[in-house]
Order: C-alpha cells, then structure tokens, then sequence
C-alpha cells in the first residue's frame, strides 16, 4: 500500500506524539464523549475559530455546535412553555430548552468565566443525569477570573495554547470511536495512573476516571487494542498535570519544601499555633463594626454629587434578575412577560376581549422584573509587610485584620489580600469567602524589605476596580506605618515615594472607593493621615494594646484550653 | 441504571451517617462537606435505589402515604371522605435542588398551561412536593440563594409547604430527608441551615493508593458494562436493603440507659453546643447505628461513632477556625469515655 492509496491514512496507527497537545485533547474527547469538554482558555479570534471547526468535524456527520449565551433564560435552558408561540397558536406549546436540544451535539458557552455557579449548576444537574453533552467552555478570562470550579471539574480537558494544524483525519477519529469499547484497560495501567494522581497532589476520583477514559481513548486513537504507556503519559498530561496542585516529591528528600503552601495545607505544619494566639489575643482595640459602618457609607444610595438622575428610583434597572412583582409600568421599569402573563392567565374566561384579542390583560396584572443588586462587599486588605512595619507592629497588624476579618463573616463578604514589600504588592489571596485561608495565609505572611506604599495602593485599587465591575461593592483597607521608601518605578527615594503614595491615593479618591487607612506607626504619622486624607478614606490609628491587657488575655486563653482537657 | 451503594469503596463515616438518615428520617438530612468528585451524589443516588418502593396514593401529586392519615394533603382527605383511597408502588423519590432553581420551581406554582388553556387555576407542585416522603439532595448548598435558603429552612422544619401567591392558596407536606454536599472552602454555610441538618460529615479523597486504584477500576468496570456490574453487587444490595428494613422495624425497640443518656448529655455540655438538639440527634443517631447493628440496646461505642457527624456541626465556632471542630468532638470523647 502506498501513501498514495485513498485509505491510507485509515490503516496506518496514528502516533500520538505527531500532533499538538490541544488537537490530542480535541481527538480524545471526539472519540469519547462522555470525556465532556474542554475547558478552552482563548480569546476570541481565527485561531479559536479554526481550533473550535477542526475540532467540529471530527464529530460524527450531523453533530451541530450551539451556543448557550450568558444571558439564556431559565426557560430557553432547560424547556418549558414557548410563550410567543403558545399565544399564536392559541394552545400550549412547549419547547425543550437548549440543554435539550443539545444533546449528541457540541455546546458552545460563551464566555464561560462570567457564567454563574447557579447557571451551571443546571447545566451540571443535566449531566448528573445521564445527558450526553460535550461541553466547551469558551474562557475569555484574565488570570485570576475563571468559570466555576463546578463546571471546570466536569470537564476532562484543558487547553491554553492552539497550534495550527494537521488535524488528524475523521476517519481515524471515528475508527477508534468504534473500537473504544473493546481496548482493554490491564490493572498496572490503572495502579499506574492513580499513583500518578496522588503523587500530584489531584483530589478527585473523577478525574483519575477520565484519565482513564482518556488513554482508552488515546490507545483507540493510536490503533492499539490495549492500554500502554504512551497512552497514560498523554492522558497523565492532558487531565491530571492541569489539576495538580503539587509538583511530585522528589524521592530523596523526606522533606520537600512545599513551594506552594495554599494547595499543600492538608498536610501543612500546624506550628503556627503560637504565633496565632499572639495576633488574636493582640486585637487592636478597633471600633465594632468599622466595616459595617464603611460599607453603609458607601451603599449605593449614596450621592455622588452630580448625575442625580438615578437618585430617584429605588428599584435598580438593572444587575442580576431577582424574581419580579406587581407593579407600574413606571419609566425604565422592564416588563416580566412570563409573569404578566400568569397573574392575567387565572382571570381570562372572565374577561371580556376585543374582538380577535387573544388575551385581556389589565393594568393590575403587570409584574415588574425585579433585579439584585444589592452586591456583596468585599473587603480589599493592603497590608504593609515592609520592614519598617514588621519592626513595629506588623503582628498586632495581623489582629487587627482578624478582627476585621471576623466582622467580614458575620457580615457574608468576602476578602482578599494584598502584601507590599521589597519592589512590588502582590495578591497574596484572591477573593474569597474561605476566611480560615485568609487567615493562614496572613499568618503566613513574613515582614521585611522596604515600602512600595504606592505600589500597594495601585494593586489595591485596580482590584477594587476589577472587582466592581465583578458587581461588587469594594471595601479598601490599607495597613501601613507611613514609610513609603520604594517609589513607583521602584527606585529607592523617599519624597519621590510619598509624593507617589499620595498619587495613588488621590487615584482611590477619583474611583470613589470606600476606604479605610489604619495607621501602624507606634504613633499616629501625620504623613499617614494625610494619605488618607488624599484617599477620601477613613483614618485610624491603630490603637495601642495594653501589655498588661495583652499578657492577660494570653493568660486567660491559655486557662480556657486548659479547661477543655 | 444507578451505580450500587455497596460498591462505593472506602467513605465509611459517609455512608454510616447516610444508612443513619435513611433508617431514622427524624434525622432529618445529611450534610457532606468535602472535595469534589469523592462520590457525594454517587452515594445519595446509590442509597435511594438501593431502598425499596413504598405505598403511595394514586394521582396524588404529592405521592400521600395511605398508611398515614395524619399527613394526607387535602385532595388526599376530600378522596378518603368520599371512598378509599387507591395505593400503587412507586420508586422512593430523590429529587435534585438545583443551584437557581427559581422559587416558582421550588415551592411550585400556577400551571401556567392549564390557566391559559381553560382558565382554571391549578396547582404545579413545584420540587418539594416532588420529595415529599424521599430525598432532597442539594449540591453545593453552600452557594445556595438566600431566598431559597429562606424557603428551605421553614419547610425543612415544619415538614409542610404553605403556598400563599398568585391567588393559589394552599398547603401540602413535605416531608423530606435534606442531603446537602459543598466545600466550605467556597462558602460558608447559614447556621440555621447546619442546624437543620442531623448529621454532618467529612469526605477526603482517600490518600493511599490502592482504595483509589478500586474507586477507579469499579467505576471503569460499571461504565464499561454497567448491566453485568450490577449484578454483581446484586446481593450485597439486597442484603443491605434487609438490613436497613429490619433496622426501620426494631428502631422502636431500641432501649437507652439513663447512663448513655447522662453521657450524651455530659458530652454536649463539654462541647458547649447550643440548645437540646444536638443531643436529640446525638441519641436518635446513635440509636439508629444500633438498629442497624441489631443491637437491643444502645452502648457507649455508638456514641462515640456518632459523636462527630451529630455535633461537630454544632459547636459554637470561631469563624476564623474550620480545621478545629472534629478535634473538639474527638478530644472531648475521649475525655469523656472509657477507652474503647
């Protein structure tokens, strides 16, 4: 048979390791469905386009790709009544909903990072129960913003980087898709691939399943009748490494140095014990309440000088569709069809109608869609870990952040972290609603090294900012004894430093952040008030703990442990 | 086809508290916290299947239980006024709560069909209804809605689903054992809604390799011919079928001493929990462990095995703490009990 025989490409065993990890990927979930999707971080454009088609027609002939749009309603996703229709015609119509409809079909999810836990938890209550979906969840995400963890662990596969071509041929494709059921699985390919999965830290038997799966798939693919090593290093590859969450130890050391401490924690040293106790008992005297108080400060009704148009309707337009209810058909107010339409259903045979008038609705029926938009807060920490501070009070710092951070769960926010010292802030813990993690990591956080204030202050507000138009309410509380030495373009000058602390914080004041400014200095710094001054923030100097206070609160902790036992 | 609950491998602490809730259902529901894909769902769905069929009126869209008078919906009533009341068989129901499902799902609605068709107004049930008498499995409840949340923890107490709207008024049981499974790292739960659940529960993903090789290999064996695995488990089904029945049928007969009372009591008062139900449903687990050991009476060692899924969910906590609350059970069962 020669290369140039039509059924050539058919017969000769494609090798893996000829193709691109992202079209492997595609091929194994075409081959096996029950794979799910690809979680598929790109943005749009030809490459995407011409990944998505290739991928396409490796699927059997007359699988279609449809788009689930982020705005799907409800009863266009899961089925229901056709509205439009069941009024034209005069009789219930009913429509079976997108989710539906595709079924053996590909699904697109458009912009799979903005896409609800609520939303796809419906799309996964459809596959817990059996509905054969293939899923791609198109990510247009920055690095910290992701589709819902719900759904990414559904999906068998990740891809980032598209290659251009080859593709591999749809008969290939579909060859092995026959022959799938038959590969055999031997026991030392499963042992195998578990202690792979362990030893990357994996926490989840589904995905060691659709590691499975993906060998078989890959082995089909590969023309082999059973699993072999090729098959489970390309799955290993392409399901477990983009779900490790720890690098595998190397065998000689008893001690690995656990690079990354937010995934490694299962096992991580509880020695922090002592040093926590200190920063609880050490809770600064701060004000109850000091976040409520801000967070009421910036509600929404708040007047922004200027632009009072809005100021009058108490009912937002717009944000997250929360129910409806009777209502006016005010100006601006939206009309909630399905609703209007059932309050007026009821009274129909009593209605008298116009002529060829389907349906007589009054003024009494109308409902009002009502929308959310009453967003959570969160509460941005920049703490100051410079030097200067770790040598005053950086850990009463830490208690005063605790404290704060327990008024932030009674209150449901969520907080995230920031730490600036050295040259640069880093986001030390993105927003969360896991508080426990905020405080490891704080307790984690070390001191030393000079004070980018600006840079803190930047990373803080640019949080802020991607965070409200998350639709939350942003809360900045920056930490900081005052001695901003590291200016913006990382030179080390004082008054080139403070001069650019003091932009930044006019930068806050432009974005109308609530904000708070705790002063850490042993005393109050008026270089610190002014920046908050500058900021449009609140000023506080973070009050002096007692010793003796201190001492005893650490004394009576101590008695209380000693009760338990 | 529903993967068989006795071949989910390893999760004992999981499944005991399960078995408890589906023999005992004044438990009133399970919470599972863990990871995901440790095999939550696949338990809930196992153990549903696993249950035989009950009694249940015919065309009664709450799946009324004949047996039981006193819970009868009033359709179910109006019927028994005027003659008997047919009984069919029917699969006991487990029926997901999905995140956003919208309240007119929830507690149910006008049948909008039905309104603009003839004009009459008539009830949907909506999913409580539909659980009446089974499971309420909810998935990651810790991101449930608030106003869901709202609806929940009333009928979860009273057992009944009041309907005040769109000109329907009406009221319905609902019954129902609540499952719930999340990750608390993504959320935190209301207490009022950890208080409605009994028992509470830790799944880890096993860390040795040789149960993840089973959870792997029986999985890969059940899809691979789910027909022929199965029956394979066929027995071992049945028998732990027998075993929760016989258990549901000596549950009245099970005696308590004053000293496990005392010693419940004791335990909860270390623990600082709030109120009597902790140690009501400290008992009641216990006492359904014991049923299901066949054993006349409940000892210390049931206690101390339902120590931890009843109150560690209690304790008055410092919310900065998620890692402390089994170490307090475990570290004041020890106190308080004879080494085992």
């Amino acid at each position: 048979m020669s290369p140039f025989d039509p059924s050539w490409s058919e017969s000769i065993p494609h090798e893996a390791g000829s193709f691109p990890d992202a079209i492997l990927a595609g091929a194994l979930l075409a081959i096996d469905p029950t794979l799910t999707g690809i979680w598929l971080r790109a943005w749009p454009g030809p490459s995407r386009d011409d990944y998505l088609n290739n991928l396409a027609a490796l699927f059997p002939a007359g699988t279609k790709t449809k788009k689930l749009p982020l705005s799907v309603t409800d009863d266009r996703l899961l089925g229901g009544l056709d509205l439009a229709a069941t009024l034209a015609a005069g009789r219930p119509i009913h429509n079976a909903g997108l989710l539906a409809e595709a079924e053996h079909h590909i699904l697109h999810i458009a912009m799979a990072e903005r896409l609800s836990p609520q939303h796809a938890g419906k799309i996964l209550g459809r596959l817990d129960h059996g509905a054969a979906l293939t899923l791609i969840a198109l990510d247009e995400g920055l690095p910290d913003e992701a589709p819902p963890k719900s759904l990414t662990a559904r999906l068998a596969f990740t891809v980032e980087i598209l290659p251009a071509g080859p593709w591999p041929e749809v008969q290939t494709i579909l060859l092995a898709r026959k022959n799938l059921a038959a590969i055999h699985a031997p026991a030392h390919a499963i042992d195998h691939l578990c202690a792979l999965s362990l030893a990357l830290g994996v926490n989840s038997a589904r995905a060691e399943i659709f590691a499975l799966r993906a060998a078989r798939a890959s082995a089909a693919f590969a023309g082999r009748d059973s699993i072999e090593p090729p098959d489970i290093e390309l799955a290993a590859k392409l399901v477990l490494l983009p779900r490790a969450t720890r690098l595998p130890a190397p065998p000689e050391e008893p001690q690995p140095p656990a690079p990354q401490a937010e995934s490694a924690e299962d096992n991580g040293p509880r020695e922090q014990k002592l040093e926590d106790s200190v920063t609880e008992a050490a809770l600064a005297n701060l004000p109850p309440e000091l976040l409520a108080a801000l967070a009421a400060a910036s509600a929404p009704s708040r007047k922004t000088g200027g632009g009072g148009t809005q100021g009058k309707s108490a009912a937002p337009t717009r944000g997250r569709p929360a129910g409806a209810r009777p209502g006016p058909l005010a100006a601006g107010a939206r009309l909630a069809v399905l609703e209007t339409l059932r309050a007026a259903a009821p009274w129909q045979p009593l209605r008298s109608r116009a002529e060829g008038q389907k349906i007589a609705i009054r003024k009494d029926d109308f409902r009002i869609k009502k929308f959310k938009q009453n967003p959570r807060a969160i509460a941005i920490f920049a703490v100051d870990a410079s030097g200067s501070s770790a040598l005053n009070r950086l850990a009463e710092a830490k208690g005063a952040i605790q404290h704060l951070l327990a008024d932030c769960y009674i209150r449901r926010d969520e907080v995230a972290l920031i730490a600036f010292r050295g040259t640069a802030a880093e986001v030390l813990l993105p927003p969360t609603h896991a508080l426990a993690r905020a405080k490891k990591t704080l307790s984690a956080l070390p001191g030393g090294g000079p004070t980018p204030l600006a840079a803190g202050i930047d990373a803080a507000r640019s949080l802020a900012d991607a965070e409200r138009r998350a639709g939350k309410l942003p809360l900045l509380v920056v930490l900081t004894d005052g001695g901003a030495n590291i200016s913006r373009d990382g030179a080390q000058s004082r008054p080139a430093a403070a001069a650019d602390a003091l932009a930044a914080a006019r930068a806050c004041r432009a974005e109308n952040f609530s904000a708070l400014v705790v002063d850490t200095a042993p005393r109050p710094q008026k270089f610190v008030r002014n920046l908050a001054a500058e900021m449009g923030a609140k000023y506080l100097a973070l009050p002096y703990a007692d010793p003796k206070r201190l001492s005893r609160a650490v004394q009576a902790e101590g008695a209380s442990h000693a009760g338990h036992h | 086809m529903t993967f068989p609950f006795t071949a989910i491998v390893g999760q004992d602490e999981m499944l005991t508290a399960i078995i408890a809730a589906a023999i005992e259902p004044k438990l009133s529901g399970v919470l599972i916290f863990g990871d995901r894909g440790t095999g939550k769902s696949t338990a809930v769905r196992a153990l549903a299947a696993l249950l035989p069929d009950i009694d249940a009126v015919e065309h009664c869209a709450f799946h009324c239980d004949p047996a039981d008078l006193t819970t009868l919906c009033a359709d179910c009533r109006t019927r028994l006024a005027a003659g008997h009341l047919p009984t069919i068989k029917t699969r006991i129901p487990v029926v997901d709560l999905p995140l956003g499902a919208t309240e007119d799902r929830v507690v149910g609605a006008l049948n909008l069909e039905r309104a603009l068709a003839d004009g009459s107004k008539v009830f949907e049930p909506g999913l409580l209804a539909r659980a009446h008498r089974g499971f309420l499995y909810i998935d990651e409840v810790n991101l449930l809605e608030d106003h869901i949340v709202d609806l929940l923890l009333d009928v979860a107490a009273s057992g009944e689903n009041v309907v005040e709207r769109e000109g329907l008024s009406l009221r319905h049981p609902a019954r129902f054992v609540l499952i719930g499974s999340g990750n608390p790292e993504e959320g935190e739960l209301r207490p009022q809604l950890l208080d409605r659940f009994g028992l509470c529960v830790d799944v880890k993903t096993p860390t040795d390799i040789s149960t993840r090789v089973e959870v792997v290999r029986r999985r890969d064996a059940y899809d691979t011919d789910p027909q022929k695995f199965t029956t394979l488990y066929a027995a071992s089904n049945a028998a732990l079928r027998n075993k929760i029945l016989a258990a549901r049928q000596m549950l009245p007969l099970i005696t308590v001493s004053d000293g496990i009372l005392a010693l419940g009591a004791q335990l909860c008062l270390a623990l600082g929990t709030d109120g009597l139900r902790g140690e009501l449903t400290l008992l009641r687990a216990a006492r359904a462990l014991a049923a299901y050991e066949a054993a006349p009476a409940v000892t210390e060692s049931h206690l101390r095995q339902m120590a931890a899924p009843a109150l560690r969910h209690r304790l008055r906590r410092d919310p900065l703490d998620d890692s402390l609350a089994t170490t307090r059970v475990d570290r004041a069962v020890a106190d308080l009990f004879a080494p085992a």
